[in-house]
């Protein structure tokens, strides 16, 4: 797993308060990891914070499973 | 208009001397302090660097990891509150109506670390507007009520009362009031308050209102003593189920006490010195007595605003010898706020439950930490100081006033 993936599992793991095991690539943030509309915002927010980038809403929005947002932050952040 | 019987059948308490109504009640007898060095944050600049914080307290144990983060301490404390008082009333949520069941809480500054901590985290930043988005959910002092009504499904009316350190008593007198009115059968109540961080040590500190004695913590809040020279901040939480008498009744449930009589008053004077002749406590006391039908001498037992500031203490005393006039000598009177510290928007709900306790228990809770007579008080008057005393109560009178002039006085009486 790359530093990237292990990174955001770990802010996945806080926010949602959810087991580690449960954060797989293709878990959605509201279907699979009981986050609704404002959990998922902060979590961006956390991504951001934790990689130092920018995530545009438009894109923001196509972010809703764990794989999603490695793959996202994997092609992003420098 | 007939107005309905409102009782309390149900209190929680989390304070500064005791995590439950059990030990807030040893706390009081035995003349506990809950004054000690700020844990919370670094202290070390501010000119006051001690509080009456929570101890032993692990919110954890008490909510779910999950939800707790979304919560300001100020709500959390509610919700625990909250717990013990609904617990103690057994009630079956099955079994009333839950579109009779309100919230109304009180709390006079609500999210203040959240505000704190959010704003510094933006001003920390490049001008970037990055804000959580459980910002203002968190902050607004309204969520309280929003919480306590999904964890038990109360539909009934809902809101947060604000007027400083009157809003607790301010929202026991307002549910008492739906209830009398038949507008609800039950309804949680009371006030909850977390403004131990470096805004609130900070901003109190520059209105001069905190005590400064940073050597003897302990001894600090010292109502009605010679050197008193300000309030010691305090943080915590109290809750009480206010409840129609004939629905309690019907379902055979404990009574604590009766509430008999709420009065609300303005000073109409300052922004945050009270009146000089104490003219809006006189009021509010009167306008409680006369609501509940009562004379002075009916009043056993007064829990007096009484924060230890030189001269708050002074007016609200000026206004009970208005009030009572020779009955004055012959109640006690006592400011728990020497143990708890002052709660502020909790302040009112946790002195009701010490009152509530006293009619149960038959015995008035001290004012601690008196070492030296100040010659501006009556020396006849019993201040019930330093140790509790055993005495018959039938009925006790809580007052609270907060800045911007607001006063609010209520009554309970033994039933």
């Amino acid at each position: 797993m790359s530093d990237i993936a292990q990174r955001v599992k770990a802010i996945i793991v806080d926010k949602l308060g959810v087991e580690e095991s449960e954060v797989v690539a293709e878990a959605s943030f509201t279907n699979d990891l009981g986050a609704d509309s404002l959990d998922t915002v902060e979590l961006i927010m956390e991504f951001e914070k934790e990689f130092n980038i920018s995530i545009p809403d438009d894109q923001a929005e196509q972010i809703g499973t764990v794989g999603q947002a490695i793959s996202y932050l994997e092609a992003n952040v420098k | 208009m007939n107005l309905k019987r409102v009782v309390v059948t149900g209190i929680g308490a989390l304070t500064p001397i005791g995590n439950n109504v059990e030990e807030y009640w040893q706390g009081l007898t035995n003349g506990v302090s809950g004054a000690a060095p700020i844990t919370k944050f670094d202290a070390s600049l501010f000119k006051t660097q001690f509080a009456c914080e929570l101890k032993n307290f692990d919110i954890e144990s008490h909510i779910d990891k999950k939800e707790a983060r979304k919560m300001d301490p100020f709500t959390q404390y509610a919700m625990i509150a909250t717990d013990e008082a609904m617990l103690d009333s057994g009630l079956d949520l099955e079994k009333i109506n839950l579109n009779r069941a309100g919230v109304i809480w009180g709390s006079g500054i609500g999210g203040l670390k959240t505000f704190q901590d959010e704003v510094m985290y933006f001003a920390q930043g490049d001008g970037t507007p990055r804000f959580n988005p459980f910002f203002i959910p968190k902050m607004i002092a309204d969520i309280s009520t929003g919480y306590i009504s999904i964890k038990y499904g109360f539909k009934g009316p809902n809101f947060v009362t604000v007027s400083a350190c009157a809003s607790g008593t301010n929202a026991i007198i307002d549910a008492f009031n739906y209830i009398r009115l038949g507008k609800m059968d039950v309804t949680i109540c009371g006030g909850s308050e977390a403004a131990v961080t470096q805004a609130g040590i900070g901003g109190f500190n520059a209105m001069k209102a905190l005590s400064q004695r940073n050597d003897s913590p302990e001894t600090a809040s010292r109502p009605f003593d010679k050197d008193r020279e300000g309030f010691v901040l305090g943080e915590g939480a109290g809750a009480l189920i206010l409840e129609e008498y004939e629905h309690a009744k019907a379902r055979g449930a404990k009574i604590y006490a009766e509430v008999v009589g709420g009065g609300m008053s303005a000073d109409a004077h300052h922004i945050t010195a009270p009146h000089p002749e104490g003219e809006g406590a006189t009021n509010v006391m009167k306008s409680a007595l006369e609501d509940a039908n009562m004379k002075p001498e009916d009043i056993d037992y007064i829990n007096v605003h009484g924060t230890s500031t030189p001269l708050g203490d002074i007016s609200e005393v000026k206004a009970i010898q208005k009030v009572f006039g020779d009955h004055a000598y012959k109640l006690n009177i006592s400011s728990t706020k020497s143990m708890t510290g002052h709660l502020l928007g909790a302040a009112g709900a946790i002195e009701a439950i010490a009152g509530i306790l006293a009619i149960k228990h038959q015995e008035v809770p001290p004012t601690i930490n008196h070492f030296t007579d100040d010659e501006e008080f009556d020396n006849k008057l019993n201040f019930t100081f330093n140790k509790p005393q055993k005495r018959a109560v039938n009925a006790i009178l809580s007052n609270t006033f907060g800045f911007g002039g607001h006063n609010c006085s209520i009554i309970l009486k033994k039933i």
